[in-house]
């Protein structure tokens, strides 16, 4: 038996380099991917805990998220290709319309 | 060390090479395929903790649909390697201690918890898949039907993203 706390050290590194994956590509669909790797992370310690407490609750969640990642992606991949397609321009730095 | 314990570690590993190489990969299809390895690393994961059936789901849909979506929209754009630019001022300054930050916070919070989580009782009665599908479909059963209708407006959304520019074109 893998003992609970190993599982939540991994999804705490794994959220963290998803964090540094985020904050430095500068590809936009990499930095889309990142989104997936966090959500993936938080899917890990929710399966830890449902093991721990021996309550499956957890694996309904992860179950939720993993529909709402599958939604999010197909819009959000919707949204990248009209931003390639009006900016030409795969670069997170080109999109600054907000920006002051 | 124990077999699982073992498997635990290999698997672990993979993942965060898999998850440093997402990062250190400069072409976005080298990054797909560092975060499919993440994945599948996770699905073993899950294996070894009992989950089965959230393994298969990992496999089917994150491995499967999602990362197939992310290749395909890779190659529609024609992603070529990424350009190397200067870092803003702020990810310089934030970045890196904002994600050392959260990793800290989150490792704060397991070694309070640590002693909790070792207590809780350890005993599987009924088999895991049985126990989701039961709760699936009685306790969380109005949730699950909302997330068809969650699907049903990002197929919508999707398609009217896509298509924009065509009807623009013909009106």
């Amino acid at each position: 038996m893998v003992p609970t706390h190993y599982y939540l050290i991994l999804s705490a590194i794994l959220f963290g380099l998803g964090v540094v994956a985020f904050v430095f590509k500068r590809n936009i669909i990499t930095v889309f991917m990142s989104i997936e790797l966090m959500l993936n992370a938080v899917n890990l310690a929710f399966v830890a805990f449902s093991q721990a407490w021996n309550r499956w609750d957890g694996q309904v969640f992860v179950l939720f998220v993993i529909v709402v990642a599958a939604a999010e992606a197909a819009v959000g991949l919707g949204v990248i290709i009209l931003i390639a397609r009006n900016r030409q321009s795969l670069n997170v730095e080109n999109v600054n319309l907000l920006k002051l | 060390m124990t077999a699982p314990v073992l498997i635990f570690f290999v698997l672990a590993a993979l993942a965060i090479l898999g998850a440093i190489s997402l990062i250190v990969q400069r072409h976005p299809i080298h990054s797909a395929l560092s975060l499919i390895v993440v994945m599948v690393a996770l699905a073993g994961l899950y294996l070894l903790m009992g989950a089965e059936f959230v393994a298969a789901v990992q496999i089917i849909v994150y491995g499967g649909a999602i990362m197939v979506l992310f290749v395909f929209v890779i190659m529609l754009l024609n992603a070529g390697v990424e350009e190397r630019t200067r870092l803003s001022k702020l990810a310089t300054i934030g970045g890196i201690p904002l994600a050392l930050a959260f990793t800290m916070v989150i490792a704060a919070a397991i070694a309070r918890s640590a002693d909790t989580v070792q207590a809780a009782t350890q005993t599987a009665a009924v088999a895991p898949t049985k126990a989701v599908a039961n709760l699936l479909f009685q306790d969380f059963v109005y949730p699950f039907e909302l997330t068809s209708f969650l699907i049903l407006v990002a197929i919508l959304g999707a398609i009217v993203l896509a298509q924009r520019e065509k009807e623009r074109e013909r009106a």
